[in-house]
């Protein structure tokens, strides 16, 4: 079997999690958004299972706890895309900062 | 033996220059539709990612939900709502060159903080075997009540996605 360093997994999902960030504060398109989103959770699943391989005393909880976020993420992007069909049936518009009806 | 240990850590690595460079395409390119190909491509990476990992049936559901649910849904909405190649549009806002900072602080701070804490590596975990079974019986035993509650989050968001993408006039049924 293969074993990588611990600190390289870790600093490759660090990676990957502030690439996701930044697309997520830059983006306009909500879309856009919802993907960056999907990165990070991607980053963070990553780390759970990196954790559970190298030091865990029950090497089950980590791969568990990736599922769950991996059926959370799931729920997240169907209701998430589900509000933008929503949002552009009523505004045409899908760009985060055009959607200011409740600004001032 | 040595030589088929560097050339699967040279491919580990390589995986992860892969993933790394498609997020930043997910990230930069202007076309969503682009950018959902690029995800999926980093999706199926992670998945190999998993597998050096040896969490293989943690790949495989990734391939299946993520790169078969997800990445169809959000290509999905992005035909329903998406001008296409429309060039004039802007895609970021104006705070990209502030994001870049704040985050380049954030990544050397997290950086430094990785390489010095000593991660308590035991050779009891990295010599120990996830089976299948073994997650089917923790997820019906210890975990049985997050589990519980995934599937009540599951129905929940079945029916609000439902409800909510439906159109609301009862007279523009076609």
């Amino acid at each position: 079997m293969i074993v990588l360093p611990l600190p390289h997994i870790l600093i490759f999902s660090l990676f990957l999690f502030a690439i996701g960030l930044y697309g997520a504060l830059v983006r306009r398109n909500i879309i856009g958004i919802l993907i960056s989103i999907e990165l990070m959770l991607n980053a963070a699943n990553i780390n759970l299972i990196a954790f559970s391989k190298y030091t865990s005393l029950s090497p089950e909880t980590g791969q568990i706890f990736a599922l769950f976020v991996i059926a959370i993420a799931a729920t997240a992007a169907a209701v998430g895309l589900a509000i933008v069909l929503a949002l552009y049936r009523v505004r045409k518009t899908v760009q985060a900062d055009e959607v200011n009806l409740l600004k001032w | 033996m040595p030589v088929l240990e560097i050339a699967a850590k040279f491919g580990t690595y390589a995986v992860m220059a892969m993933i790394l460079i498609f997020a930043l395409g997910v990230v930069t390119l202007r076309n969503l539709f682009h950018c959902a190909l690029c995800l999926a491509a980093a999706l199926i990476g992670t998945a190999a990612l998993y597998v050096v990992l040896q969490a293989e049936y943690l790949a495989a559901i990734q391939i299946l939900l993520y790169v078969g649910a997800v990445v169809t849904l959000i290509i999905f909405a992005i035909m329903l709502t998406e001008h296409l190649a429309e060039k004039t549009v802007r895609q970021n806002n104006s705070q990209s060159l502030l994001a870049l900072l704040g985050l380049l602080g954030f990544v050397a701070l997290l950086t430094g903080l990785i390489l010095k804490t000593p991660w308590p590596v035991t050779q009891t975990a990295l010599t120990a075997k996830v089976s299948v079974m073994g997650l089917g019986e923790a997820l019906m035993g210890t975990y049985v009540f997050p589990f519980e509650v995934i599937s009540i989050i599951l129905i929940a968001a079945l029916i609000g996605t439902v409800v909510i993408a439906k159109k609301d006039d009862p007279e523009e049924k076609p």
